[in-house]
C-alpha cells in the first residue's frame, strides 16, 4: 500500500472497506451475544431456573417436637414446653461485642451468663447456633424481635424446649439433650442438626432412643430477599413429633426416692419383683437436666466437677460397693439349696476359730446359739463363717451369680459396672493365688473381692423375694410374659422371707425400718467397710472414710411385690440406708404419710433438691463469680469428661491378705447427723468401692 | 418517500432508526418500573424525561452546521481536559476518587463527555491532516497525545471502563482514517504482550480481582463473582419468553445487584426472556446499521470519521455491557445505552446520535463528495 501515492480516493476506498469490517465486527458480536443469550436462556434454562428458585425460596427447618418420656402411668418424665428463645449464629454476627451488649441489656442477662455465652461463641463453629436465652416471656422476646435489623445473626424464635418436670431426680435416668456438636454433624450430615433450637440426646435414654424420640422436622418455605428479609410465606409443613417412650418408672416414686436421699450420696432402686419392672432408679446427688440442656456454664461445671459426691456418676449402674451383709440371705439360700437344715445351729461366742486364727463376729459378745433365721436377722457372722467353710465357696458363688450378682443386665445405658463374685478359680486366674480361708470369710459378709452395684442388689432381692428369674426392665411392656421360676423350693423361700421379716419386724438389726402402714416389710441390713480399723472406725471422721450403708428390702413379706435396694456411700453404716428404704416403701403404700416425713426432713436440709442446688449455685457464683476459670469443655469434651467422672469404681487391684473386720450392725448406733453438704473446696473425688 | 402533506423537517428525520430507538427507551422504562418494584416514579419517569430532554438536545445538535463542529472540536476538547483535571483535583482534596462535578442542577461527569469529545477532535485532526501524511508518524504522534491526556486522566480516577471506551473510540477513528493496517496489527500484538504486565502492575486490586473472578466466577460466589453468577441466573432463568412483567424474582428480591443500572439487561431478560433480548439486540442493530450507512454516505472526510466514530462509541457501550452481564467479560462499570438508568450515559449516547443525525443532514445539503 505504501508504494502507491496515497490520495483522498484511496483513503475513501479504504474507509469504505474498513466500514465493512466494522459492520462485520458488529454483526459478529451481535451474533455472538444472541448465541450466548440463547445458550443461557434456552439451553441452560433448567439449571438457572433451579438456581433462581433456590435463591427465591428459603427453606427453614422447624425442629420436631421430641417424643415424651412417660412413666408407667403416663405421667411425663421429659416433655416439651412451648417457649420463646433467642439463638445466635456466630458466622452471621457482624460485631460480636456490640451484639452481646445489646442482647444482655434487652434480655437482662446476668454477667456470669453473658460470659458463658461468650465462651460458647468463641468455641462454636460457624454453623452451630448458640443459645442466648430460652424460656423467655413475650415482652423480652418481642424486645429482641423489634431490634433485629441491627442485630444480624440473632435469631429469635418460637419453639419447644425439653422440660424435665422433676429436674435432678431424673437426671441420670433420662439423660439430657443439647445442641448437636460438630462431631454429631460430621457423622450425620443432617441440616436439622444445625437448625437453631434443635437438640440432640446427649446422655441416658435421650441418647439411646434418639432416633425414636427425634421425629421428623417440619419446614417453612418463604420467599426471602438476598438480605434475608421474608417477603411472603409459601407454606409450612408441620413437624411430625417423635414417638414417646413409656418407662416402667413410677414418676412419683422416682422423685420421692431422689429427694429422700437428701444430703447423702447414694442410690435407690425399687423394682416390681414379680415382673422386673424398675419403678424407681435414683442416683443422687445429680445434675439438673433442664439446665444441662441449655449448655453448662462455668460455675455450674465447677460446682459439679468439684463435688466429692460425684453428681455426674450414675451410681445405680456405675457405683461398685462391697455389698456387706446384704448378701447373707443369698448365702443362706445357697446353704438351703445345698441341703443344709435351717435349724442346724452354731454357738457364736463372738468369733470363730479356724486353725490358729480367730475370725470375729461383729458382735464381740457373741450371739449364743444361732440357727439360720437368727443368723439372718441378727446378721451373725460366725454362723456364715462356719457353714461356708463346710459347704464351700463354689456353691455360694454359683448362687450369687444365679441371683444376679456379677451380671450385666440389658439396660439402655452404656457401660454398666458389674463387679465381682469371687471364687477360687477366679482368684487363681486373676492373682495366681490359692483361695484362702479368709477369702471365704470375707465373701460371706460381702467384703473383700465381692463387689456389686445397687441394681444387682435390687435384682438379687427381687429374685429372692419372688423366686422368679426377674430381669430388670425399664421399658414398659404390659404383655411381657411372667419371668420363669428360679426353681427354688417354696418352703426355702418362705423361710428366708420370714427371717428377713424378723430383721425389720422382730428381733432384728433394723427394727426401726418397720413400715408405718399395715404392710410388713422384710429386709436385710449391710455395712461395708471402706477403710481399715487402723484408719477409722467407719462411723465418724472423714466423710470418705466412713462405711457404706446398705439395705435391701421387699414388701409385703408374705406376698412379695416390691423390692428395694438402697446404698448410701459413706453413710456410716446401714443406719443411713434403711430409713430411706422404709420411707420409699411407705410412699408406695401411703403417699401422704411418706411425704409428711420427707417434708420434715427437707426443712432441716434447707429445701428440696432444686432449692438446695440453686442455693449452692448462689454460693459458688458469689465466691467465684468473676474468677471462675474457663473449664467448661465443649460438647464433645464434656461428654468425655462426664464419662470419666462416672467411670465405675475400680475393683480392688491389690490382693486381699486378711479378713475384713465385720462392722457392727446399727441398731444401737443410729445415725442422726446427716453427712455435711459437700463444700466447694476441692476434695479429691472418691470412688465408690473400697 | 415523503408524502406531500408531511412537513419536510419531519419526514426527513431518520424514522427507521428513531422509532425503534424510542421503543427501546420505552421498553427500558418498563424494565426500570419493574426493577423499582412496580413504582414508575423511582427510575422510569426520570428515564423518559431525560430521553425527551436529550432528544431535543440531539435535534439541536443535528441542526448545527459542520463549520461549527470543526471550529469547536479543539476548544471543546481543551475544556473537557481541563474539567478532568479539575475533577482529579477535587477528588484529591476530598480524599477519594471522584468522577463528577456537582453543578447544582445536575452532576456532570466529564469523562462521559470525553467519549464523543475524543471522536470529534480526532475526526477534526485527520480531516485537517494532509492526505499524504496519513501513512507516517506525523499522523500518529499528535493523535496519541490527544488520546493519551484524557485516557490517562480517566484511568487515574480510576475508571477503567470509561478509559477503555475513550481509547476504543479514538482507535476506531484512526482505523477509519486510513492509518496503515500493520500499525493496528502491531499494536494488537504488543497489547497481547503488555496486557499481562499491565494486569499485575497498573490495575488496582479490586480490578484485578474482577478479572480473575471473571475467569472463574464460581471461585468466589459470594464476593466479586456474585455479580456475574446472579446475572447469569437472572438471564438463564428467563427462558424463551421470560417470567412475565413484574415477576422477576432475582431483581425483586435483590439477588441481582445494580438491577437498574449496569445489570438492567439481566433484569429485562429475566422477565422478558430471549424474546426481549432479541428485541434489544435488534434495535441496537438498526441503530448501528443506520450509523454506518450515514458515515458511508457522508460528504467529506470529517463527517465520515465523525459518524463512524460516534456509532462505534455507542457500540462499545453495548458490546461490553452485554458481554459483562452474560459472563463473557469482567465486571466493568459500563451501562447499557438507553436502558440503564443514568443521566450521563443517556447524554453521551444522545450526543452521539445527534451528531450522526447532523452528518446525515450535511450529506443531504452538501453535494456528494468525490465518489
Amino acid at each position: 500500500m505504501g508504494k502507491l501515492p496515497v490520495t483522498s480516493a484511496v483513503l475513501t476506498n479504504r474507509f469504505e472497506r474498513r466500514t465493512f469490517v466494522l459492520g462485520a465486527l458488529q454483526g459478529g458480536v451481535g451474533l455472538m451475544l444472541a448465541t450466548r443469550l440463547g445458550y443461557l436462556a434456552v439451553a441452560q434454562n433448567e439449571k438457572y431456573q433451579a438456581a433462581s428458585e433456590s435463591n427465591r425460596v428459603n427453606l427453614t427447618l422447624i425442629p420436631p417436637r421430641r417424643g415424651w418420656v412417660l412413666d408407667r402411668f403416663g405421667k411425663a418424665l421429659a416433655s416439651n414446653r412451648a417457649d420463646f428463645r433467642v439463638d445466635i449464629i456466630p458466622d452471621r454476627v457482624a460485631d460480636r461485642d456490640k451484639t452481646m451488649d445489646t442482647l444482655a441489656g434487652l434480655l437482662s442477662l446476668p454477667p456470669d451468663k453473658v460470659r458463658d455465652i461468650r465462651d460458647k461463641l468463641d468455641k462454636a463453629r460457624g454453623f452451630q447456633p448458640v443459645e442466648v436465652a430460652a424460656s423467655l416471656d413475650w415482652e423480652r422476646y418481642a424486645s429482641v424481635s423489634v431490634r433485629l435489623p441491627e442485630l444480624p445473626g440473632v435469631i429469635p424464635q418460637q419453639g419447644f424446649s425439653r422440660f424435665y418436670p422433676t429436674g435432678a431426680a431424673v437426671g441420670h435416668l433420662v439423660g439430657y439433650v443439647g445442641a448437636a456438636s460438630a462431631e454429631d454433624y460430621e457423622k450425620e450430615r443432617n441440616p436439622l442438626l444445625v437448625t437453631p433450637g434443635f437438640k440432640i440426646g446427649k446422655d441416658g435414654l435421650e441418647k439411646h432412643f434418639e432416633t425414636r424420640l427425634r421425629g421428623v422436622p417440619g419446614a417453612r418455605r418463604v420467599e426471602a430477599t438476598a438480605s434475608g428479609r421474608i417477603v411472603r410465606d409459601l407454606g409450612t409443613r408441620e413437624d411430625v413429633p417423635g414417638k414417646p417412650i413409656q418407662l416402667t418408672i413410677n414418676a412419683g416414686l422416682q422423685d420421692y426416692a431422689a429427694r429422700r436421699v437428701g444430703l447423702e450420696s447414694g442410690s435407690v432402686v425399687v423394682m416390681d419383683c414379680e415382673t422386673g419392672d424398675i419403678l424407681a432408679m435414683a442416683s443422687m446427688p445429680s445434675f439438673d437436666p433442664n439446665s444441662f440442656s441449655d449448655g453448662i456454664g462455668r460455675i455450674e461445671w465447677k460446682m459439679l466437677s468439684e463435688d466429692d459426691h460425684v453428681p455426674l456418676r450414675n451410681k445405680v449402674l456405675r457405683g461398685l460397693y462391697p455389698p456387706g451383709s446384704t448378701v447373707k440371705p443369698m448365702i443362706a439360700m445357697s446353704f438351703l439349696e445345698a441341703g443344709l437344715d435351717p435349724s442346724a445351729s452354731v454357738g457364736c461366742g463372738g468369733g470363730l476359730r479356724v486353725g490358729n486364727r480367730v475370725f470375729h463376729c461383729w458382735n464381740r459378745r457373741g450371739h449364743g446359739t444361732v440357727d439360720m433365721a437368727k443368723a439372718i436377722y441378727q446378721s451373725c457372722d460366725v454362723y456364715f463363717y462356719h457353714f461356708a467353710q463346710k459347704i464351700g465357696m463354689d456353691t455360694i458363688a454359683t448362687m450369687a451369680r444365679r441371683l444376679g450378682m456379677g451380671q450385666e443386665f440389658p439396660m439402655p445405658y452404656p457401660g454398666q459396672s458389674y463387679g465381682t463374685v469371687p471364687d477360687p478359680a477366679w482368684k487363681k486366674k486373676k492373682y495366681d493365688k490359692e483361695w484362702a480361708v479368709y477369702d471365704t470369710v470375707n465373701a460371706t459378709i460381702g467384703q473383700g473381692y465381692m463387689l456389686s452395684n445397687p441394681l444387682q442388689q435390687a435384682v438379687m432381692t427381687s429374685r429372692i423375694a419372688s423366686g422368679r428369674e426377674v430381669m430388670p426392665r425399664l421399658l414398659l411392656d404390659r404383655n411381657a410374659a411372667q419371668p420363669k421360676s428360679m426353681g427354688f423350693r417354696q418352703d426355702h423361700l418362705d423361710y428366708i422371707h420370714a427371717a428377713m421379716s424378723e430383721v425389720v419386724n422382730g428381733r432384728g438389726t433394723a427394727g426401726r425400718a418397720k413400715l408405718p402402714v399395715d404392710v410388713l416389710m422384710a429386709g436385710k441390713t449391710g455395712t461395708a467397710q471402706v477403710v481399715g480399723l487402723n484408719i477409722g472406725n467407719g462411723k465418724g471422721g472423714l466423710w470418705k472414710h466412713r462405711d457404706h450403708g446398705h439395705f435391701i428390702a421387699f414388701a409385703p413379706f408374705d406376698k412379695p411385690k416390691y423390692a428395694c435396694a438402697v446404698v448410701i456411700e459413706h453413710g456410716g453404716g446401714s443406719g443411713a440406708a434403711y430409713p430411706i428404704a422404709r420411707d420409699v416403701m411407705t410412699y408406695i403404700f401411703d403417699q401422704a404419710k411418706a411425704m409428711e416425713v420427707l417434708e420434715g426432713f427437707e426443712k432441716q436440709w434447707g429445701g428440696n433438691v432444686q432449692q438446695r442446688m440453686a442455693a449452692r449455685y448462689e454460693v459458688f457464683a458469689a465466691k467465684y463469680g468473676a474468677s471462675a476459670p474457663k473449664p467448661v469443655p465443649d460438647d464433645a469434651e464434656l461428654t468425655e469428661r462426664v464419662e470419666q467422672g462416672r467411670k465405675p469404681a475400680e475393683a480392688p487391684a491389690t490382693v486381699q491378705t486378711d479378713a475384713a473386720a465385720p462392722r457392727p450392725e446399727p441398731e444401737q448406733a443410729p445415725v442422726t447427723t446427716p453427712s455435711p453438704a459437700p463444700t466447694p473446696a476441692a476434695t479429691p473425688t472418691t470412688t465408690g468401692g473400697q | 418517500m415523503p408524502r406531500a402533506y408531511i412537513p419536510a423537517t419531519i419526514s426527513r428525520q431518520p424514522w427507521g432508526m428513531l422509532l425503534p430507538l424510542m421503543a427501546l427507551v420505552a421498553f427500558g422504562a418498563a424494565v426500570l418500573d419493574s426493577a423499582a418494584g412496580g413504582r414508575f416514579d423511582v427510575w422510569a419517569s426520570s428515564h423518559l424525561v431525560r430521553f425527551c430532554v436529550f432528544m431535543v438536545m440531539a435535534m439541536v445538535i443535528a441542526r448545527l452546521p459542520q463549520e461549527l463542529f470543526r471550529k469547536m472540536a479543539l476548544p471543546a476538547y481543551g475544556v473537557l481536559c481541563a474539567l478532568l483535571v479539575l475533577v482529579e483535583l477535587i477528588g484529591g482534596m476530598g480524599g477519594g476518587s471522584q468522577r463528577w462535578l456537582n453543578l447544582e442542577f445536575m452532576t456532570l461527569q466529564p469523562s462521559e463527555l470525553m467519549k464523543p469529545g475524543i471522536v470529534l477532535v480526532l475526526a477534526w485532526f485527520y480531516s485537517v491532516l494532509p492526505v499524504g501524511e496519513t501513512q507516517n508518524w506525523r499522523s500518529l504522534g499528535p493523535a496519541a497525545v490527544l488520546l493519551g491526556i484524557p485516557a490517562g486522566l480517566v484511568m487515574l480516577q480510576p475508571d477503567l471502563g470509561t478509559g477503555l471506551a475513550i481509547t476504543f473510540g479514538a482507535v476506531v477513528v484512526m482505523f477509519m482514517a486510513g492509518l496503515p493496517l500493520r500499525w493496528f496489527l502491531g499494536a494488537g500484538a504488543s497489547a497481547l504482550v503488555i496486557a499481562p504486565i499491565a494486569f499485575f502492575t497498573l490495575l488496582h486490586d479490586y480490578q484485578r480481582r474482577r478479572v480473575l473472578v471473571f475467569l472463574d466466577p464460581e471461585s468466589d460466589p459470594l464476593g466479586s463473582g456474585y455479580h456475574i453468577s446472579q446475572s447469569k441466573i437472572a438471564i438463564g432463568s428467563g427462558g424463551l419468553f421470560g417470567k412475565g412483567f413484574g415477576n422477576g424474582s432475582q431483581s425483586h428480591l435483590n439477588y441481582l445487584p445494580e438491577s437498574h443500572t449496569d445489570f438492567v439487561f439481566s433484569t429485562m431478560a429475566e422477565e422478558w426472556g430471549m424474546l426481549g433480548g432479541t428485541f434489544v439486540l435488534g434495535v441496537f442493530g438498526l441503530v448501528f446499521r443506520w450509523g454506518l450507512k450515514v458515515s458511508l454516505a457522508a460528504p467529506d472526510r470529517f463527517s465520515r470519521l465523525l459518524a463512524s466514530g460516534m456509532t462505534m462509541t455507542i457500540f462499545f457501550y453495548m458490546c461490553i455491557n452485554l458481554m459483562m452481564v452474560m459472563g463473557l467479560a469482567p465486571v466493568v462499570g459500563i451501562p447499557l445505552p438507553w436502558m440503564s438508568h443514568g443521566g450521563s450515559s443517556m447524554m453521551t449516547n444522545m450526543i452521539c446520535v445527534g451528531t450522526i443525525m447532523a452528518v446525515e443532514r450535511w450529506s443531504r445539503s452538501a453535494p456528494k463528495g468525490l465518489s
